[in-house]
């Protein structure tokens, strides 16, 4: 049993691969069978992900000693082969993952899925990367998951292509290139000086670096970090995120905030890796990233990032631009913290990570159904209207794409209408109000009020004090700006009478966003031990030398 | 040969990053398809720059690994260019349909 369990790292990636392959070969006019696949791969990647993150507890201490799990890919041990490592911070990112990628499934199959061919193809796929990505323990690795990811999330942004869709995918997709090149730059840099590509074997061998080799690898992380600052939708990287996310279709823009997540895991796991505290007392020499350097940088970042938010969200006029403006916000305060490397705020941020997903998700979904319900074609008054409808063919079809009129007329959607849409629609929009602004008392509040309680106990020391108060006073900033912005929008959403359609909502449509709220709200009463579990997180991630141990633990056998 | 070498990824990427801050689509297209000759040269450069040394350890006598080029290097430079084409062919196709959509070669979709 034990030996089979060894092999449960590879299924976030294999599933997804298997469902996306398989599907392709069915045709449209077997959607049933292709919604049982892919339905199949996400039941089965959150059981997969559910296995992982129990593995990695202290509750089964004899799976994955020290609650780390290394997966040697075809068994060639590192450092020739690659390795998947999980551990609870990986743990906990897919499952999130696996959560927020089934919610935004179901919802899809109400409307989007039908609108443009291959959905499930590509969203399998894009999970793939995504899982990919958490797992992978070598860097050229995590490239190609990127890469995937990223392929897959092109071809998702266009789904459904409008005029403003194509638009902004132009600027999505060259921002991403460029980030890709620097990436490889960055790769391929630090396998010159350092001769190795394995995250777990980085710090060692850079410890050995002087003179000009060593500024070499410190240009190498430099650039690496931009691109991965590029991902995590950081000030001054970030102009591309609202636009993209906002013109994105609902389901798919509630899986695209997982993907700023990416690049704040990378952060954080490589950060962990080379400026935490202990691996200077781990490894002789000096540190992986300079930490004054990589610190410094991102809690300035963040700073910025957050305060960009603030003004973005403020000058929102549409819903889903504000949500995108809310992820960026989410960004900046876990590149903060990051920056800080103070270990009692790594608990609570992972907690506000969480909460904050889930949100975003939620929100997002519930974006594209007001979206939908507030469409009135007589009107066209709001500019979200005058875009043309996604299933409106335009004279010029792209991708010589032409949609079989029975597929999709407007009417058939299916599924049951739930009754008293606006009052629910009305009801979530306040939850998900509470959970994006961090207002009592939902996770959201739990999440800020134990980051600030950290942030002020950790102020007693006068060094760290001016930083702790920059964070505070931004954090509650956000919330404040958040607020306004919100109920400037609800109240226009939901008192004002002009030009709204009464919505028919379906329970599968629907069903996603109040799961996921329930789900929050959970969170909130299981605060205690989730934030037991993420103070376990955080405490791995405080040392890596058991993470490094644990990979290259395989060297020895060669 | 370094210099020659050098002096190839500094004008493929120099000239790369200018087209891709121009505001015309095909500029932008040719600019990344530029940067990614410069990055792809620069992967293999990083394996340290050899002459007539075969990348595959060959029979049981392959003791002095000097004689031999770095094959990571190669290997990655064979996967970004196959990734590289294939994300350049896609960025093909939407400034295509961008082209077709909104009647503008500019990348904000619309004239300045």
């Amino acid at each position: 049993m034990t030996d089979l369990l060894q092999h449960l790292p590879m299924v976030p990636i294999v599933a997804p691969l298997v469902a996306a392959a398989t599907i392709l070969f069915l045709t449209e006019r077997s959607r049933r069978i292709r919604i049982a696949i892919a339905g199949l791969s996400m039941f089965v990647q959150l059981c997969a992900a559910i296995a992982l993150l129990t593995l990695t507890t202290s509750a089964f201490p004899d799976v994955w000693t020290r609650g780390v799990g290394v997966y040697a890919i075809g068994a060639w041990q590192p450092p020739f082969g690659i390795v998947l490592v999980i551990d609870r911070l990986t743990g906990m990112m897919l499952t999130l993952t696996a959560v927020v990628g089934l919610a935004a499934f179901v919802n899809s199959l109400a409307y989007w899925d039908r609108v443009g061919p291959h959905f499930h193809t590509l969203f399998q796929l894009l999970l793939m990367g995504v899982n990919g990505a958490f797992l992978t323990g070598d860097l050229f690795n995590l490239f190609v998951f990127f890469e995937i990811l990223l392929a897959a999330s092109y071809g998702l942004l266009l789904h459904g292509s409008s005029t403003q869709r194509v638009k902004v995918s132009l600027h999505y997709i060259i921002v991403n290139l460029v980030g890709s090149l620097l990436f490889l730059i960055g790769v391929s840099l630090v396998y010159g000086v350092t001769g190795s590509l394995n995250i777990a074997e980085l710090p060692a061998a850079t410890s050995q670096l002087a003179g000009k080799e060593r500024a070499l690898f410190d240009a190498a992380t430099s650039i690496l970090a931009v691109a991965f600052l590029i991902k995590a939708g950081a000030w001054p990287l970030n102009f591309w995120l609202p636009g993209t996310y906002a013109a994105a279709a609902a389901p798919v823009a509630a899986v695209f905030g997982i993907l700023t997540k990416v690049g704040v895991y990378v952060l954080l796991r490589v950060g962990s890796l080379g400026a935490g505290a202990d691996v200077l007392a781990a490894i002789e020499g000096p540190a992986m990233l300079r930490p004054e350097l990589f610190r410094g940088g991102m809690y300035y970042l963040g700073i910025l990032t957050m305060g960009y938010g603030i003004f973005g969200m403020l000058a929102a006029q549409h819903l889903a631009r504000l949500v995108a403006f809310s992820a960026i916000v989410s960004s900046g305060l876990l590149l903060t913290v990051i920056g800080l490397d103070i270990p009692a705020l790594m608990a609570p941020a992972l907690f506000y990570l969480i909460g904050s997903v889930l949100a975003t998700a939620a929100f997002f979904m519930l974006a594209g159904m007001t979206e939908r319900a507030w469409r009135s074609p007589a009107q066209g008054s709001s500019p979200q209207a005058a875009t043309p409808e996604p299933e409106v063919p335009p004279h010029y079809v792209p991708f010589g794409v032409r949609r079989t009129p029975a597929l999709h007329s407007q009417d058939d959607e299916v599924g049951v209408a739930i009754p008293a849409a606006m009052a629910f629609m009305g009801i979530m929009f306040a939850f998900c109000v509470l959970l994006v602004t961090g207002s009592p008392p939902l996770s959201g509040f739990v999440a800020k009020f134990a980051l600030l309680s950290a942030a002020f106990h950790a102020a007693d020391d006068a060094a760290l004090a001016g930083p702790l108060w920059v964070l505070a006073g931004v954090t509650l900033a956000t919330g404040l700006a958040s607020l306004v912005a919100l109920t400037r929008i609800g109240m226009r959403l939901f008192w004002s009478v002009t030009g709204r359609n009464t919505p028919r909502l379906r329970v599968l449509e629907a069903g996603p966003v109040a799961v996921l709220v329930v789900l929050c709200i959970m969170l909130t009463v299981a605060a205690g031990p989730v934030m037991a579990f993420l103070d376990e997180a955080a405490a791995s991630l405080r040392a890596p030398q058991i993470y490094i141990e644990t990979v290259l633990a395989g060297k020895e056998v060669l | 040969m370094e210099i020659l070498f050098a002096l190839a990824i500094g004008v493929l990427s120099g000239s790369g990053v200018w087209l891709v801050l121009r505001p015309r689509t095909f500029q932008v297209i040719i600019g990344l398809a530029l940067l990614s000759y410069a990055v792809n040269l620069f992967i293999f450069g990083m394996g340290r720059l050899t002459i007539g040394r075969a990348p595959i350890l060959a029979g049981a006598d392959a003791t002095d690994v000097a004689l031999y080029a770095d094959p990571v290097p190669q290997a990655l430079v064979l996967t970004a260019i196959v990734i590289g084409f294939a994300t350049t062919a896609l960025l093909l196709v939407v400034l295509l349909a961008a082209r077709g959509l909104t009647g503008t070669d500019h990348v904000d979709g619309r004239e300045p």
